[in-house]
């Protein structure tokens, strides 16, 4: 669907096991790496990338989710909206008008939305990109029937974990780390900047704790609002957050 | 997905043959090409790009000039760091910020490594299966197992170099306007020298075997556009931009002199000289236009190779491509073998209104940004300009051109000449149509 293709791109830099993967699982319908292609199926697994945008995607996905016994969104566009659905808070005129001279000739919805909005989802997996240790643990997991281990913790954990001294205790950098689901290991606050909430929201964020903690720190509120209006932008508890502080 | 389709009987060259492939594979994003031939005269040569819009320059416009770089990036999850650098360049220009040499440095670095990462992938993993006769690499590892392990290890080598300087291989985050928001210790960067020279010597060898690759022999007469790097190979800043016979262009001008058209029978703008003239950038404009300035380790492999410069055969991309490979090793080895720390590690300056633009090299080709800001350093206006939609124009004039080639052929033959040409530009569908002009014909 509208993508970067950035997730996929985690697929072929699992360099030390693709040819693994490869063996253990027929990968039947890659077009960013093979020119067999088999459109039919049905398929075991589908891993669907990128955001339900234009008018023929609503179709695509309908007739992918019938083919497939276990359906997988990969990355932020497939679970969230992506960075493109940041349209989905204006007109898509105004956003159309600023980058074609004809934008009556646009192919596309007025929306960017995830994939579970249209289709069941049987397990998503979150970040922009995705995470490699989690897509290969979803992999194995499926592979041997058992539930994969992807935690539902925030950010904040891990920066625990690793020794990683708080960004905002510490130096005053606005941080979305206590509301963002952690699966990147914690590297912006590791490389001295703030979590801009790649990931998305983890299940049960206090977002208002954290929208009030930045005011205080006399964030203005507009940058709040942008903060949380970011790459994931369009997930629940962040899209509400950020009307909140329209 | 491939398919020919003949309109009339085959009489020898008579008749129309049309040679369709519906969905573009081993490139990045989605795209279908399509070249009718009626009594050996092309009727129809068209890449058409089908990707949806994702309207990067009109959400840009309301975002701080901090948040640029993580939103461009977003554009390509292959070439990430060409877009947030190439940003944060264009609006260090706006401030008045000159990076300090270290960063310079650094920054040149972090491209290597991206170059390393998507040449790999390119030459190895979605090419060079259209030259031995595989689908993919994957079924390629069955009988040339060495050569697909010895691709994966060097495209890891470039993917650990960006988790060092960016934290991850795609979409970093340590990129900043006024340099990186950390920079790595040198004993860390250092740790990672001998993978780098093992790719060195790898890409070394590499670059004869691809020499040794059969291909075809078909040339076309380029115009060739490559940013013009100064003293040293083009890859990370460049003040102008070098043409083939032309005057070079400096990058405040670009607008003027390379001109997005919109061509009646194409969903797709198409990006030309004023005089209409289609040109190429990417891997052969920037060898051929600047071989002397071609690290001596990749001079070396180039004189091995016996190619004539300018490179004309665009089949030939493949072995030139593993010419930079070496570049970007030879270039990465030597800057970290000289790092001592960059500290501080960005510059800051106050915020006021006005516009920048920058160009760098992405592994594809040119790349060219403008922006515009308040003195709020909010975001007025954007441009950007991808590499693969400069080089539009130039592949369906290839593609034209080819016909006359492949019109002997066998139909499953001519259809896959046309891909491996396609596939050739590197053409990375995603970049291209975050500005596309999108039309589709309704029947």
């Amino acid at each position: 669907m509208a993508s970067c293709s950035g997730c996929q791109g985690v697929l072929v830099s699992c360099e030390d096991e693709l040819l693994a993967i490869a063996g253990a699982i027929d990968i039947v319908h890659f077009p960013e790496a093979s020119s067999r292609l088999a459109e039919e199926g049905p398929f075991d697994v589908v891993l669907v990338e990128g955001s339900i945008s234009a008018p023929e995607h609503l179709e695509q996905i309908k007739a992918i989710r019938e083919r497939s016994a276990v359906l997988v969104t990969v990355g932020a566009c497939a679970t969230s909206g992506g960075i493109q659905a940041l349209r989905n808070f204006g007109k898509l005129e105004d956003f159309a008008d600023r980058v074609y001279v004809r934008p009556d000739y646009l192919a596309t919805l007025e929306t960017s939305t995830p994939v579970a909005d249209h289709v069941k989802v049987d397990y998503e997996l979150r970040g922009c990109p995705i995470a490699k240790r989690q897509l290969l643990e979803l992999l194995t997991a499926i592979l041997k029937g058992r539930r994969p281990e992807i935690r539902n913790e925030s950010l904040c954990l891990a920066c625990k974990r690793y020794g990683v001294v708080c960004v905002m205790v510490a130096h005053g950098i606005p941080c979305l780390g206590p509301v963002t689901v952690n699966g990147c290991g914690a590297i912006c606050p590791s490389l001295g900047r703030g979590c801009y909430g790649c990931f998305g929201p983890k299940e049960g964020a206090n977002t208002q704790a954290l929208a009030q903690r930045m005011l205080d720190m006399g964030i203005p509120r507009e940058e709040v609002l942008r903060s949380f209006r970011f790459i994931t932008g369009y997930a629940e508890a962040f899209r509400e957050e950020s009307v909140r502080h329209e | 997905m491939s398919e020919v389709t003949r309109e009339a009987p085959d009489s020898g060259v008579g008749g129309t043959r049309t040679f369709r492939v519906e969905m573009l594979t081993r490139v990045e994003g989605e795209g279908r090409f399509l070249l009718r031939v009626k009594d050996g005269e092309v009727e129809e040569a068209t890449l058409t790009i089908f990707e949806p819009p994702r309207f990067f320059e009109g959400f840009l416009v309301g975002r701080s000039l901090f948040e640029v770089p993580d939103i461009t990036a977003r554009i390509c999850g292959i070439c990430p760091v060409t877009y947030q650098m190439t940003s944060a360049q264009a609006l260090e220009r706006i401030l008045g910020i000159h990076p300090t040499a270290e960063i310079r440095r650094l920054r040149r670095l972090m491209y290597c490594a991206e170059w390393i990462e998507s040449h790999a992938l390119h030459v190895f993993v979605l090419h060079a299966p259209d030259f031995l006769g595989y689908h993919s690499a994957l079924e390629m590892a069955k009988d040339h197992g060495p050569l697909v392990e010895m691709a994966l290890r060097m495209k890891k080598a470039g993917n650990t170099l960006l988790e060092i300087l960016g934290g991850r291989a795609i979409h970093p985050v340590s990129a900043r306007v006024g340099g990186f928001t950390k920079t790595p210790r040198p004993r860390r960067l250092k740790s990672h020298l001998p993978e780098l020279e093992w790719g060195l010597e790898a890409a070394r060898e590499a670059v004869e075997v691809l020499n040794g690759l059969p291909m075809l022999g078909f040339e076309q007469p380029y115009t060739f556009v490559s940013l013009d790097g100064g003293s040293e190979y083009p890859i990370d800043w460049g003040e102008q931009i070098a043409v083939t016979g032309r005057e070079p262009v400096p990058v405040e001008e670009f607008e003027n002199v390379f001109l997005e058209t919109q061509v009646p029978r194409s969903p797709a703008l198409h990006a030309r000289l004023p005089d209409g003239t289609p040109y190429l950038t990417g891997p052969m404009a920037r060898l051929s236009l600047f071989p002397d300035k071609l690290h001596p380790l990749a001079q070396e492999a180039l004189e091995r190779t016996g190619m004539a410069v300018p490179v004309l055969n665009p089949y030939r991309s493949i072995v030139v491509r593993g010419v930079e490979l070496v570049q970007a090793f030879a270039d990465a080895v030597d800057i970290i073998r000289e790092y001592e720390g960059a500290d501080p590690p960005y510059l800051e300056a106050p915020l006021r209104a006005g516009e920048g633009m920058a160009a760098t090299e992405a592994p594809r080709g040119l790349q060219y940004q403008r922006h515009r800001i308040d003195d709020a350093g909010h975001i007025l206006e954007s441009r950007i300009v991808p590499p693969t939609s400069q080089n539009q124009a130039r592949i369906e004039a290839d593609l034209v051109g080819l016909a006359q080639e492949i019109l002997p052929l066998g139909d499953a033959e001519a259809t896959l000449r046309c891909e491996q040409l396609i596939r050739a530009y590197d053409p990375c569908i995603s970049c291209a149509t975050h500005f596309l002009k999108l039309e589709i014909e309704r029947e």
